[in-house]
């Protein structure tokens, strides 16, 4: 009798990428319902389309790469990289947006790279980048909070306007961003970059209505939410803490300098902390392991380098968030910091 | 080692290593019952070379009859380990049979069918070993087959013959594989003798302090040890937390003494010598009774066995006696006899190789129990595998170069450091096979290392042989002028003492010397060509 050949070892921990990936779903869920609170239901229908456009795209890549079309069903990170992109973008955008967006993620950033494991650059902040650089308006377009605009959209009245650009009753989305005073709002960065444009201290420009007790109406408690996620990643160790905590430290830090030596003309390391997409990216995008650095020092000097270049960009740059671009930049530096952070091998440091 | 770095140790202190994995430890499956005995198999399978090294020469005969304890090989070098009978009988067969190797590989194997006599050769031991030689004792320990009955098979009495200053025995009782109790067990039911064991080391060692490692996972072991430690100032006892590989050379001795062995050095090296707890008792056995290695503990454990535990098995039972022994039941065609344990142990194809010197323990699994590999998907750089690595390597970039067959790529990431523990590929999401990989890698490199050196004195004997047939060339047309200047002359004398008809004796002279050059040309490439062969 003959009996079952096996590679050592034989024992396996029954953690697969599904389970990682459903956890990483799960955590998701709250920052997502606090989207929902705010500023409406767009965010599901976006979510909606990113996901059948990322499978579709998938399936056509592995057409095109030989590989059974259902392998495609099975890869997660698709999914991720697809409600990433559906999460980030103006929740009332125009559909063609997460499409193109999504399409772009998937078949160039992901697969032209050769597929899982090999890009180089973040598939959704890549997608993301490409879509605010080629549509700039329609990318900055964020909706006020429910709490503060004057129309309420219900779930079908916000598809109708993502495919057709207008509400059933009529408005355009440019209607829907005006505030009581009949004037387009900003994003609360947005506007205190203006703001502080126009010399106004701080503590001026926090006045407006836009802003809640610790940074922008509902953006505060968006972040909260993703905060709360992604401690619960780092509680059931889906993810390290190296690059969260890297990349929060990374921007308080500089924050909390700048803000100590100028109150009246720099953001709070708060404001910053919980502002636009800082907890989603510290926990759920820089995290992304394949385009991060490898070792766990490096993920930390990854997430540091991510952090001050948030707090640069939005200090000094052009553009309304940062997260997108600061990603795609330490991306790059990757090589660098794995060639210096190879950790000491057994027997090669100064202890044998 | 340094006076502070000692004075930490001697505190008791247990540094960490890092990485390392708690997978189910399934100890309880065999570790309840004492070892047990099994019945005498009727055929013996002894390969003779169950040690790293060269095996001994073969010193029995077909049809002859051995004794259990008698040697089936010597070793004329002092360096070779014999193998001993494990039972008396007659030799079958001596020549090529299937040896427990992870590549199934075939090795001299000496058969023996048994008499179920029993019979020993007579044993002679040693109430005082401080009286006999340093030399006479190891030649003692090599006699009786000792080599590292952990799992590496290193002979014992080699590594303590260098004489090279020791601060430090450490006996490990670690077991941290899972599913294994065999030291376990020993611990429990032989602590004295593993103990006088150790002290005989530790007198051959020629340093006075020793260390006992045990998982805190055996507290019926450690206490069974404290006990008898207590008449042992030289030794302490030394608890280290249940985390695999703790158990690993490289891991405990980080355990213990906050040191790491070099790269590509070893534990004398830095004042470090490592037995097992089942050598330690071989030692006892084979100093105080005199009695050769030709039994060792071995726990045979799954859910496919009705009998799991531990059992005294002796070196060449064939698995499937020890199988049939405790009731081993097939369980599907996805069954796996496991020769060692579930992290680090090897598959057999079949049943019909011997148990050796260093396997602890068959573990025959139901697919429940363990699951069998999944379809392999690709890394996705989570990172979960160096979070792991008790050696500080990145696996996922070793397996990334491994498949790329950068040779190069993988030396520069300390390929070679990686110990094989498992530890990546047990967390790894995608189950990816990193160990194969790592395994296939290594064996490319050392046989690339091995064709070049191959190479090397190839063309070093092939430059030798073109010089010594240009010498012999020159030699032999040296030779041909003399004597054709000698016979010119022979014969302007001849012409000169007008001799008659001489130009028929020189044309027959001439056709005898093109004769004689033919042949000894001909002679001389056949050497030449036979000598290169058995060189090669
Ligand atoms: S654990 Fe597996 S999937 Fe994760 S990085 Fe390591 S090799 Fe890749
Ligand atoms: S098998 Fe090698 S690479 Fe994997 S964890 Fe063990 S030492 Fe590290």
């Amino acid at each position: 009798m003959t009996f079952k050949l096996a590679a050592s070892p034989h024992s396996h921990q029954r953690r697969t990428t599904k389970q990682v990936m459903r956890w990483v779903y799960l955590a998701l869920v709250p920052g997502l319902l606090t989207i929902i609170y705010f500023f409406g239901w767009g965010v599901i229908w976006q979510l909606m389309l990113a996901v059948i456009t990322a499978w579709v795209a998938e399936a056509l890549c592995m057409k095109l790469r030989g590989r059974p079309i259902e392998s495609a069903w099975h890869d997660h990170t698709a999914l991720v990289t697809a409600i990433l992109l559906g999460i980030s973008i103006p929740g009332f955008a125009p559909w063609w947006i997460i499409v193109i967006g999504t399409a772009f993620s998937i078949i160039i950033v992901k697969h032209v790279y050769g597929g899982v494991g090999m890009n180089i650059f973040n598939p959704a902040m890549a997608g993301y980048v490409v879509l605010l650089i080629s549509f700039p308006v329609q990318m900055t377009s964020w909706p006020l909070p429910v709490q503060l605009s004057q129309i309420d959209l219900s779930f079908f009245d916000s598809a109708v306007l993502i495919f057709t650009g207008y509400t059933p009753s009529g408005y355009d989305l440019e209607q829907l961003r005006m505030g009581a005073d009949g004037m387009t709002m900003a994003t609360p960065l947005d506007s205190l970059r203006t703001a502080l444009n126009h010399e106004m201290t701080i503590d001026e420009a926090l006045q407006q209505p836009i802003f809640g007790s610790i940074a922008g109406l509902g953006w505060q408690w968006v972040n909260a939410a993703f905060l709360l996620g992604g401690l619960v990643l780092l509680k059931v160790r889906v993810i390290n803490w190296h690059i969260p905590v890297g990349m929060l430290l990374g921007l308080a830090v500089p924050a909390a300098l700048a803000w100590m030596f100028s109150p009246d003309q720099s953001v709070s390391p708060v404001m910053h902390l919980f502002s636009g997409a800082t907890m989603l990216g510290a926990f759920f995008i820089a995290t992304d392991p394949v385009t991060a650095a490898t070792s766990n020092r490096g993920r930390l000097y990854f997430g540091l380098l991510i952090g001050f270049l948030v707090f640069a960009i939005r200090t000094w740059g052009g553009y309304p968030d940062a997260v997108a671009f600061a990603v795609l930049l330490a991306n790059m530096t990757v090589p660098v910091i794995d060639k210096y952070t190879q950790p000491v091998a057994y027997g090669h440091g100064e202890k044998s | 080692m340094s006076a502070a770095a000692k004075k930490a140790i001697e505190t008791g202190k247990i540094w960490t290593f890092p990485g390392g994995i708690h997978p189910p430890e399934r100890k309880e499956l065999s570790n309840h019952s004492p070892i047990g005995q099994l019945a005498l198999a009727a055929t013996y399978v002894v390969p003779i070379k169950q040690h790293t090294g060269a095996p001994g020469e073969i010193c029995v005969a077909v049809d002859e009859r051995v004794l259990r304890g008698q040697p089936l090989t010597q070793s004329t070098t002092g360096q070779g380990l014999p193998v001993h009978a494990p039972t008396s009988g007659t030799v079958t067969a001596i020549g090529p049979g299937r040896i427990a190797h992870p590549s199934g590989m075939a090795d001299i194997v000496i058969r023996i069918r048994a008499d179920g006599e029993d019979e020993s050769v007579p044993q002679q031991g040693l109430t005082d070993y401080t009286q006999v030689s340093r030399a006479e004792l190891l030649d003692s320990i090599r006699l009786a087959g000792i080599a590292g009955l952990g799992g590496a098979g290193f002979p014992t009495a080699q590594k303590l013959a260098l004489q090279r200053p020791i601060d430090y025995l450490i006996i490990n009782g670690v077991e941290c594989e899972p599913y294994i109790s065999a030291d376990d067990r020993l611990m429990r039911e032989h602590a004295e003798s593993i103990i006088d064991g150790a002290e005989i080391l530790l007198h051959l060692a020629g340093c006075n302090k020793g260390l006992v490692a045990i998982e805190d996972n055996k507290p019926e072991a450690i206490a069974a040890m404290q006990d008898v430690l207590q008449q042992h100032p030289h030794f302490s006892l030394r608890v280290v937390p249940t985390k695999y590989p703790s158990g690993g050379e490289k891991q405990l001795i980080q355990l213990l003494t906050g040191r790491q062995v070099p790269s590509r050095g070893l534990p004398i090296d830095i004042g470090l010598i490592m037995q097992n707890v089942g050598t330690a008792y071989a030692v006892s056995r084979a100093i105080r009774h005199g009695e050769a290695l030709t039994e060792r503990v071995v726990t045979v454990t799954g859910e496919a066995v009705a009998k799991p535990g531990n059992y005294w098995v002796r070196i060449g039972t064939p698995v499937a006696h020890v199988l049939q022994q405790t009731g081993f039941q097939a369980q599907d065609n996805e069954q796996r006899i496991i020769m060692g344990g579930p992290m680090m142990g090897f598959t057999l194809p079949d049943v019909d190789v011997p148990i050796v010197k260093i396997s602890n323990c068959l573990l025959v699994p139901s697919t429940t129990e363990l699951a069998p590999a999944q379809q392999e998907m690709p890394c996705i750089r989570c990172g979960a595998c160096s979070d792991v690595c008790p050696a500080e390597l990145l696996p996922q970039q070793l397996q990334w170069l491994a498949k790329a067959k950068d040779h190069e790529g993988l030396e520069k990431q300390n390929l070679f450091d990686c110990i094989e523990c498992g530890a990546c590929a047990y967390v790894c999401p995608s189950e990816i096979p990193l160990v194969h990989y790592y395994r296939k890698a290594k064996a490319e490199i050392r046989n690339i290392a091995r064709e070049k050196a191959k190479a090397e004195i190839a063309r070093e004997r092939f430059e030798a042989r073109n010089e010594r047939l240009e010498r012999e060339k020159e030699q032999r047309l040296e030779r041909h002028r003399k004597a054709a200047e000698a016979r010119k002359k022979a014969q302007q004398e001849q012409v000169k003492s007008g001799g008659d008809n001489p130009q028929d004796a020189v044309q027959a002279a001439i056709a005898r010397a093109k004769a004689r050059k033919a042949a000894q040309q001909k002679a001389a490439d056949e050497q030449a060509s036979s000598n290169d062969e058995d060189n090669a």
